[in-house]
């Protein structure tokens, strides 16, 4: 079992502006991976209905967040009132490949 | 369309521990991808490293899959007694199939579900942002307020207007992000200096062009019903106020939906007055507790 960060996966499933070939590359790549992952159907639906979920991310330690870009899901999670720990990291899937956000999930430092 | 702010996603536990089988990749992920394309939430909890989302205390809908042994799905209860667990044996089902046994076991438990709305409201940064209250004098639908400690903040993000970026557009900090928003800065890009000055060049530029909108908007419906007063023309008058609304939209990106819904403009113009009232009371408690 590798001692990476839980990791919870946004599948901006309600606007798509993440796009198809990075958010479905990495998917795959994290059901291939050894460990289990948290995924949601779109962490700004969740932000626009402060969702009591986010405060377990935002108190729950060190996570790694697949999702788009950094600014805006640190400010969407302070918008629902459960700002992110500084030991929170943020993948950006709408930059870059598939790859280089799974470098990032499951070993290497992510950008935060 | 508003979203249910009441219904929390149902969360389907992806079981492959003690007495189930394991999916092979690609299975899983056509599972997860088709669950997630429907609105749920999806714990998969190999090995136990899942746990990003605890269960949190209201949550109250769970439901458990897997290709469990014997193709029968164990019963489960909440020890406690608050949250209702179901189960759901997948094997050999397809993801669509697994999504419909999925959609069976909910039960009608309300959720919403992506197509029926976009999460479309402004995020603020607070790194940049320094409480001017431009957004508050400028949003029309009530979007924004103030705390108690007259902080602007977002209020009624469900008033917000699909697909119009346009408050973003006034700030002078570009501190305002709309997520789903197809360019950058504006939807969370690291902000530059280009883009700074960019901003600051389009706030400038609007009032060149003739002041603040809704002034614009004030003058444009006096004139217009000076006019009506004198000829009679509501024709002449309608045309005139979408004339004016049109210009708008080509210089702030408003989208013509955003437009239509527009009020009066003797409704604009005592909505800005009341936001610009709101807007100074706020700057003028900030000016005295400096």
């Amino acid at each position: 079992m590798s001692e990476r960060p839980p990791i919870l996966y946004c599948r901006c499933a309600y606007a798509q502006v993440v796009p198809d070939a990075v958010k479905d590359g990495v998917l795959d790549g994290l059901c291939a991976s050894g460990g289990g992952f948290d995924s949601v159907a779109d962490l700004c639906e969740m932000s626009a209905r402060k969702d009591p979920r986010l405060a377990a991310v935002a108190e729950g330690g060190p996570v790694r967040i697949a999702a788009c870009h950094p600014r805006a899901v640190r400010w969407l999670f302070h918008a629902a009132g459960t700002p992110l720990g500084e030991d929170a990291e943020i993948v950006n899937m709408r930059e870059g490949d598939a790859d280089d956000a799974l470098g990032e999930l499951l070993g290497g430092e992510a950008k935060c | 369309m508003m979203i249910d702010n009441e219904s929390a996603p149902v969360r389907v536990v992806l079981y492959e521990g003690d007495g189930a089988d394991p999916l092979d990749a690609t299975d899983r992920a056509g599972v997860l991808r088709s669950l997630l394309d429907r609105g749920y939430m999806v714990s998969d909890a190999r090995g136990g490293t899942g746990g990003a989302l605890a269960a949190s205390a209201g949550e109250r809908c769970f439901i458990v899959i897997g290709q469990f042994g014997g193709g029968v799905a164990p019963r489960l209860e909440d020890g406690a007694g608050g949250a209702q667990i179901a189960t759901c044996d997948i094997s050999g089902l397809s993801p669509d199939a697994v999504l419909s046994a999925v959609e069976n076991a909910r039960d009608g438990q309300p959720m919403n579900q992506p197509g029926a709305w976009k999460p479309w409201f402004p995020v603020i940064d607070y790194d940049r942002c320094t409480n001017c209250m431009q957004c508050l004098s400028f949003c029309l639908f009530d979007v924004y307020g103030v705390d108690g400690d007259n902080q602007i903040q977002v209020q009624n993000n469900d008033n917000c207007k699909t697909n119009c970026p346009a408050c973003s557009r006034v700030c002078p900090e570009v501190a305002i992000m709309f997520p789903k928003y197809a360019a950058g800065p504006i939807n969370g890009e690291p902000v530059s200096d280009e883009d700074l000055s960019r901003e600051k060049m389009k706030v400038d530029i609007s009032s060149l062009l003739g002041g603040d909108i809704y002034s614009r908007l004030r003058d444009r419906s006096e004139a217009a019903k000076s006019r009506f007063s004198k000829e009679r023309d509501s024709d002449k008058a309608l045309g005139e106020r979408k004339r004016c609304l049109t210009k708008l939209a080509a210089q702030g990106e408003i989208p013509e939906e955003v437009l239509a819904s527009l009020p009066s403009p003797e409704e604009i113009a005592r909505k800005a007055e009341e936001a610009k009232e709101k807007a100074n009371a706020a700057l003028a408690a900030n000016r005295s507790s400096d």
